[in-house]
């Protein structure tokens, strides 16, 4: 996926005026933080679980080599096949090529965010392949050609009324007097243009939440029961993850499920957890032929051992986009790549670089809502400001905030001198601001001043007036 | 009882020290009513936040040295501000790992280092302050004092003690107000967003005044609101627990100078 992530500003300029977004944005509060809230409440040892998750998960990558070859050693002896990708570009080739090998001609999917990382789907359509969305969230994005903006709720920028157009656009055998103004009607109607493509389908594709060495299987939780459908009706079934999915047994799995739906929808647990290790065996009613998991790397080795290791815990709840003020602002698109929010601000940079994605780990107040809700307690504002540094060592900032900062700098290491310029400059500006009390425009404040009256110094600084004291002076 | 009087080096913050130097005699008055010494070392400006957030080590370190070096020997220090003692307290020994006397040094500020009005009620055990102040007021939990330091119970325990004192609780008051130090100039409109949701939640309280423990949250919030012409007055926390409200509130004009609303609400 081609990202937008360098007019960060120009799309949030954008996101801000669109009212239909806004709109929809709303939701994201009201629909996650509550839930969210009353869940850790009913669970008295949620931040021990927090605890042991991010325990379980800085184990699994202080060894993830052993895990993971002993997670391909299983997946072996149950009879599916690991295929390591390094690049996004090898993952999508390798998909293509089991595809291929099957004569694929549809394939269904159930939601991974790592295919919109590869940008697998343009990839297997050019190819001639009909790639069907089976999400209800993904496959209303797929009928509009967007990307998802949120991990969780990749639909969560549309209102309901748009969800309903969208529908009534692109499937034409619906009658124009069928409701669809409920949330319940529009999955029904999604359901059923779905079920026939389930069937048709030769290869399915998943993600994963976790991948379990000590078994081989993967583990995916949803709501709709889509990704079931998806791996268990065509002959070919793909799981597409990343490296960091890893956890060593079932048990660190099911510790670090009880903190993820939780912390994503509020849920307990998620509608479908579900677990499948290799293809159909002899007994089994039912299952794939073929059982294949791509594992990708795409930069995760390089974050391994670095200031950005923390991040490869994250399980992709949501919490930190659910709970961040500029992300309410703005939303998912305007943040420009696959990832958004503060998990997307650390991890968007690592992937694609901090020269495509710098704005990201800028544009943040480090309000510390984010880790103050992250399940895996990862350090998000500490990893943005490592961005800025990284940046700041390669020149990459703006030159106008450099040297606006080489410039307080010279002045804020030299107490002093500091002291006798200040005072000189807050006496002149009280004395200009005294009447109003206010500024409505200041010369070299305009990011301030376009949007907020900047008040009026008192007038002498505090050193001064404290000196005067100390020295028997009056106050004023 | 003079001699076992704490030693507190005043932090006084930047935006204090050039803004609002009232607020700073209110700890003062604070401290000193708490029985406390008070100095103010003058070989300090800032705590470095606007360098350590725009990713500037070196000048984030050189004045993090001249911090640990200026509130050497105190017993503690104390700044009316919950972001700027939490990046002393939080952040500092962070900056010397590769310097373990530095280190030592920065970790033992740390451990002396509180927010004011945590400060009274958690480390002096202040259970109650005298104020005539009177006015419904509403109490904006800033970030880092908020999520860094845990500074949320403790202001709204002393304003409670205050006879003349209602506090209206607004919604939301956790969610950041769009200051972020050098975010607001970054990125105006994001910033704007925020502001304009904060001022909105102020406005429905209902309450005549609007306090925080943060002069950069309270500037921005009272710029919101002055300019959307809304008539709350704003100020920081310690002022009202000081009883030194005799300085006219946030961006309002110096007593006897009324300020033309009209002119001023565009």
């Amino acid at each position: 996926m081609q990202s937008t992530s360098p007019a960060f500003k120009d799309n949030a300029r954008d996101a801000l005026a669109d009212q239909q977004l806004q709109k929809a944005l709303q939701n994201v509060k009201s629909g996650f933080i509550g839930k969210r809230a009353k869940a850790r409440d009913r669970l008295p040892e949620f931040d021990d679980l927090r605890d042991a998750s991010r325990d379980i998960k800085n184990h699994t990558l202080a060894n993830i080599d052993f895990y993971l070859e002993r997670y391909e050693e299983k997946v072996t002896e149950s009879g599916g096949q690991v295929h390591w990708a390094a690049t996004a570009e090898e993952a999508r080739a390798m998909i293509l090529k089991i595809c291929r090998d099957v004569d694929a001609r549809v394939v269904t999917k159930g939601k991974s965010m790592i295919s919109e990382e590869i940008a697998l789907n343009a990839h297997l359509e050019e190819a001639g392949l009909d790639v069907v969305e089976t999400d209800l969230g993904e496959y209303i994005i797929q009928l509009r050609k967007e990307a998802p903006s949120h991990i969780i709720a990749p639909a969560v920028h549309l209102t309901k009324d748009q969800v309903e157009a969208d529908f009534r656009h692109h499937h034409k055998d619906l009658p124009d007097e069928r409701p669809l103004s409920e949330p319940t009607q529009l999955v029904a109607e999604a359901r059923q243009m779905l079920r026939q493509r389930y069937l048709e389908a030769d290869v399915g594709i998943t993600g994963a939440n976790f991948l379990v060495a000590e078994t081989g299987t993967s583990i995916i939780v949803t709501n709709e029961g889509n990704g079931d459908l998806t791996q268990t009706l065509p002959k070919v079934h793909i799981v597409i993850a990343s490296l960091e999915k890893i956890v060593p047994n079932l048990e660190d799995a099911t510790t670090i499920l009880r903190v993820l739906a939780r912390s994503a929808t509020g849920q307990e647990f998620s509608s479908y957890t579900t677990f499948s290790t290799g293809p159909r065996r002899a007994e089994d009613p039912d299952g794939p032929e073929q059982y294949h998991v791509v594992l990708l790397d795409n930069g995760r080795s390089e974050m391994l051992g670095s200031e950005f290791q923390d991040m490869l815990r994250c399980i992709r709840c949501g919490a930190c986009m659910n709970h961040c003020p500029v992300y309410h602002a703005v939303g998912g698109h305007a943040y420009g790549w696959v990832y958004p929010g503060p998990m997307g601000a650390v991890l968007t940079p690592s992937l694609i670089g901090v020269d495509e994605a710098g704005q990201l780990p800028n544009a943040s107040t480090f309000c510390g809502r984010c880790e103050a809700v992250c399940p895996m307690r990862i350090p998000l504002p500490k990893m943005m400001r490592h961005w800025r540094e990284r940046e700041f060592e390669r020149h990459l900032s703006p030159k106008a905030v450099r040297a606006g900062l080489g410039f307080w700098a010279f002045f804020a290491r030299r107490p002093e001198l500091y002291h006798r310029i200040a005072g000189w400059k807050m006496r002149a500006l009280a004395a200009f601001g005294r009447s109003k009390g206010r500024f409505d425009a200041l010369p070299f404040t305009g990011g301030w001043t376009k949007h907020r009256d900047f008040p009026a110094p008192q007038g002498k600084t505090f050193q001064q007036l404290w000196a005067e004291k100390q020295t028997g002076g009056g106050r004023r | 009882m003079a001699e076992t009087r704490p030693r507190i080096g005043l932090f006084v913050t930047c935006l204090v020290d050039l803004m609002r130097p009232s607020v700073g005699f209110a700890a003062v008055k604070l401290l000193e009513q708490a029985g406390c010494e008070v100095a103010v070392p003058r070989a300090q400006t800032c705590c470095g936040q606007p360098a350590y957030n725009s990713g500037d080590r070196a000048d984030t370190k050189a004045i993090a040295e001249q911090v640990i070096a200026a509130f050497d020997g105190f017993d503690y220090v104390v700044a009316p501000s919950g972001s700027c003692a939490s990046m002393i307290k939080k952040h500092y020994p962070g900056l010397f790992t590769d310097d373990p006397p530095l280190r030592a040094k920065a970790e033992d500020l740390a451990e002396r280092t509180f927010e004011l009005v945590s400060f009274l009620t958690d480390v002096l055990n202040v259970e109650a302050v005298e104020s005539s102040f009177s006015g419904a007021v509403t109490y904006h939990d800033s970030c880092s004092g908020l999520r860094e330091l845990g500074v949320e119970t403790q202001p709204r325990k002393l304003l409670n003690t205050l006879t003349g004192v209602e506090i209206r609780e607004m919604e939301e008051s956790n969610v950041c107000c769009g200051f972020g130090g050098t975010f607001c100039v970054k990125y105006p409109d994001i910033s704007n967003k925020m502001v304009t949701n904060k001022a909105a939640f102020v406005a429905a309280s209902g309450a005549d005044t609007l306090l925080a423990g943060d002069l950069g949250c309270l500037m921005n919030m009272a710029g919101k609101l002055q300019r959307q012409g809304v008539a709350v007055q704003v100020r920081h926390v310690a002022e009202v627990l000081a009883d030194m409200t005799h300085e006219p509130a946030i961006g309002q004009p110096a007593i006897g100078e009324a300020a033309d609303e009209e002119s001023i609400a565009s």
